[in-house]
């Protein structure tokens, strides 16, 4: 029998610019992508490519300065153009010029054996897309986890329908192979969270787990929190099952897929869509002439909580799967906005005309009001479905007082889980931000 | 709209750092933000953010509060002319009266407490925040109306600056900034704050007004309760007619400027639910330990404790009870936090107010120190909520293993 939960807490934004027929799917070409090591948390880069190098698909590109058995690898063939470097020749990121098509061939016979499944993860380069917690960063090279936990849909606003990729991209021998493959890597469970109507039903090996309510259900911390919470000294690994499809794929062909369905979305997309581009695809080619305008425009690779901001020059951020577009906003003169009667403004607060109108939406990036100490209570709780009180967490944090923040359950979070928080906050704080310096100086103090 | 944008835009070098008036930047921030919703952008993390903000939160609670202002005017006047013995009571007459009556203390109150603000945001290099612009209004309500204006002015400095800016501004206070006003008026000038006369506006104001009558009474019903000697506990009006609960229901009766009507209120209350700014377990739980306390009181009423002898629904009909209840004990910044630790926080100021006006007659009204009081208990309350989900989680740990 399958588990239910459902989940009361959370909230479902509702924003102008779905997909509304996603059939017509489109193939974009793409000229160049980039790898961004910071989509990465955990690893130290350091490039194994000089400029003018080929590559094939799958050849390692970055390697984790600290644990060597971590790649990033290429996901197109070609030569690498540019290695953009930040402040103390801090790798930001890698362009590869796309211009071939061959493969690198991975040794897929031993399969069957924990070690050689954990080298064909981490030569793949695929080891980078897993995530472990605590921390919400790349698991070590050695790392066994308690359990694997993977989402089989996305609840983020405008979210691309995992249903719809696995359809078009992969098939149901790759959730199976991925999984057989996951499951020599943990002695415990292989959990797969599902929406009731999802086409995933029985795979051998793993639990599924229908979850119902509304975002953030398909954040996989949040489904971990009420299926087997994390306790201290515990790590399980996260995926979403895209990830694991491409898993499968490597396992049965011995050699990545680097292609990838892209929601394009947002208010200011002339037809929102279904893209089939390959990872790290560069943002001029997939967005080319689908932009209602150029200025004042928010550009997000990701969702409109999580994503990262990004130009029309940059390249498509992990986990490669979602852009969004609102307009900025910053060229707005609200007059005096806080008396505001429009229901035009979007708001959890019954204050808003808004809130009573089931009506979609066209927010910008305005983060309408200043910044204030947390004054109203409450507001965190109603939209975080896990058993943590979040102000106190985030004071723990804050005051970097480390016994605190694991009395308070600081190794079952990720950012993520808080962008709620952070959107219906009324004092506007960089809640996910804080958390993830949280994490990062944990983990330095503890390690 | 577009001119004031373009003249703000204007004088805005002059603020900016090296600029002629830059010793004001965070009055013109204050005063820019104010006017215009800041178009900054989000930096990191999510894109979009809630239109809600504090301004819009502050906003609500200040015309929740409107109700009992214009009514607490009317009342001021009513009083006044029930003082003179009149026998007619001209609408417009009255409410101009007490609108004359409450202004200077209403503009006292915002000057010295704006003031005091801006010069500290200015002085901490911050920008203005809106936290006194509900504190102001609440200060006038919670004050008998002929309290000197001077006084006035002095607790409400102290109130500021020891009650909230000492402790880091807006959102950082432990007490209730109004409450700490009137507690500071209540013990600094007990002679002045207490007696027959100072809940009735006897002066005539720009020629409103009468003459009033020598001997008067103008005692609160707790008051004129809590000095009771006998089993007698009929309350007297301003002009000798007993006072029914339907009177304090509506409000026209002696008390502090703000805090008679229950029925104006509980429509800001109304307001307050309504757009969720308060919490209704606190409101909700404020009024279940008021009730049932009184309701133990009622059992065991002795002539000893005048008030006991009050039935429930007077006990939270009398006094500045449900003006607590409504606006006090839910100031977020100073009330408990956690979901269960907001019942608890909510039911002892019930219980407490209660207690203390009825079992200590030298304090007729409870509900100003009950707040203060559970003010402080609110981060105890709240550490005990969250230790026993700390607690949960050890237990899931050692469970395991």
């Amino acid at each position: 029998m399958t588990r239910s939960i459902t989940l009361k807490k959370g909230l479902d934004i509702n924003i102008i610019g779905e997909i509304l027929s996603p059939s017509p799917l489109n193939n974009a070409l793409i000229k160049t992508i980039a790898i961004v090591p910071d989509d990465f948390p955990g690893i130290t880069p350091k490039a194994v490519v000089s400029i003018g190098d080929k590559v094939k698909i799958g050849t390692a590109i970055i390697i984790d300065k600290n644990d060597p058995n971590i790649k990033l690898t290429s996901p197109s063939a070609g030569i690498v153009r540019e290695i953009v470097r930040g402040e103390r020749r801090k790798i930001i990121k890698i362009i590869i010029d796309c211009t071939d098509d061959e493969f690198e061939q991975f040794d897929t016979s031993l399969i069957n054996n924990p070690d050689a499944s954990r080298l064909l993860l981490q030569q793949s380069g695929l080891w980078a897309h897993l995530r472990q917690r605590p921390y919400d960063i790349v698991p070590a090279s050695t790392s066994f986890p308690r359990d694997i936990f993977i989402t089989a849909f996305d609840s983020a606003p405008l979210a691309p329908n995992y249903d719809f990729i696995i359809e078009r991209n992969y098939n149901t021998n790759e959730i199976i192979a991925g999984v057989q493959l996951l499951k020599s890597l943990t002695s415990g469970n292989i959990y797969i969270s599902t929406r009731k109507d999802s086409s995933i039903k029985n795979i051998e090996g793993a639990t599924i787990i229908n979850i119902e309510g509304p975002h953030p259900a398909g954040n996989v911390g949040i489904q971990v929190a009420n299926i087997s919470p994390i306790n201290k000294g515990e790590n399980v690994w996260t995926l979403n099952i895209i990830t694991l499809c491409k898993i499968g794929h490597l396992a049965l062909t011995g050699h990545i897929d680097p292609t990838t369905i892209i929601a394009i979305t947002g208010s200011e997309i002339k037809n929102p869509q279904y893209i089939k581009a390959i990872e790290g695809a560069n943002i001029e080619d997939l967005l080319i002439d689908n932009l209602k305008t150029l200025n004042n425009i928010r550009l997000i690779s990701g969702n409109i909580l999580t994503g990262h901001a990004i130009t029309i020059n940059d390249h498509l951020r992990f986990p490669y799967l979602h852009i969004t577009a609102i307009p900025e906003g910053d060229k707005t003169d609200e007059f005096m906005g806080w008396a505001s009667l429009s229901p035009n403004k979007m708001s959890v607060s019954r204050s808003f005309i808004g809130h009573f109108l089931k009506k979609k939406f066209r927010p910008d990036a305005r983060i309408l009001g200043s910044r204030r100490a947390m004054i109203m209570s409450g507001e965190y709780d109603k939209v975080l479905p896990m058993d943590i009180y979040a102000e106190y967490l985030l004071k723990a944090i804050i005051s970097r007082n480390i016994d605190q923040m694991e009395a308070l359950g600081i190794y079952e979070v990720a950012p993520e889980d808080f962008a709620l928080c952070e959107y219906v906050d009324t004092s506007k704080i960089e809640i996910q931000k804080i958390v993830r310096e949280g994490l990062d100086y944990l983990r330095h103090e503890i390690e | 709209m577009k001119a004031l944008r373009k003249y703000l835009d204007r004088i805005k070098p002059a603020f900016e750092p090296g600029g002629k008036l830059h010793a004001f930047h965070s009055v013109f921030d204050g005063v820019e933000s104010f006017l215009f919703t800041p178009n900054t952008t989000s930096r990191s993390g999510v894109h979009i953010h809630d239109s809600i903000d504090s301004k819009r939160s502050m906003i609500i609670v200040v015309i929740a509060l409107i109700p009992c202002l214009l009514f607490g005017m009317y009342n001021t006047g009513y009083q006044h002319w029930l003082a003179c013995e009149a026998t007619e009571f001209p609408f417009w007459e009255l409410f101009g009266y007490g609108f004359l009556a409450i202004l200077p203390t209403l503009v006292t109150t915002y000057a010295v407490g704006l003031g005091i603000e801006f010069i500290v945001a200015q002085w901490r290099g911050e920008e203005i925040q809106e936290g006194f612009l509900v504190s102001g209004m609440l200060i006038p309500l919670i004050c008998p109306i002929e309290t000197p204006v001077w006084m006035i002015a002095i607790a409400t400095a102290f109130a500021v600056i020891f009650a909230k800016e000492v402790f880091g501004g807006t959102g950082y206070n432990i007490f209730n900034v109004a409450l700490v006003t009137r507690a500071f008026l209540f013990f600094a000038y007990p002679a002045q704050m207490s007696g027959d006369n100072v809940f009735i506006s006897t002066e005539q104001i720009c020629g409103l007004g009468g003459i009033v009558a020598d001997g008067f009474t103008g005692a609160t019903p707790l008051g004129q309760i809590a000095s009771a000697t006998s089993s007698d506990i009929t309350t007297l009006g301003v002009n000798g007619v007993a006072i029914s609960s339907w009177d304090a229901f509506l409000g026209l009766i002696p008390g502090s400027f703000g805090e008679t009507s229950t029925l104006c209120i509980l429509i800001g209350g109304a307001i307050l639910l309504f757009t969720g700014i308060a919490s209704w377990r606190i409101i909700f739980s404020v009024f279940a330990g008021g009730a049932i306390m009184a309701w133990i009181a009622n059992l065991f009423a002795t002539s000893s404790y005048p008030a006991s002898m009050l039935s429930p629904i007077e006990q939270l009909l009398y006094g500045g009870f449900a003006f607590a209840a409504v606006f006090m004990a839910t100031d977020p910044v100073t009330g408990a936090r956690t979901n269960i630790g907001k019942y608890i926080y909510g039911f002892l100021i019930g219980v407490f107010a209660i207690l203390i006006r009825t079992y200590n007659t030298g304090y007729p009204e409870g509900a100003m120190l009950a707040v203060l009081l559970m003010n402080a208990f609110a981060p105890l309350i709240d550490y005990f909520v969250v230790q026993a989900n700390i607690r949960r989680r050890m237990r899931r740990l050692t469970s395991k293993s």
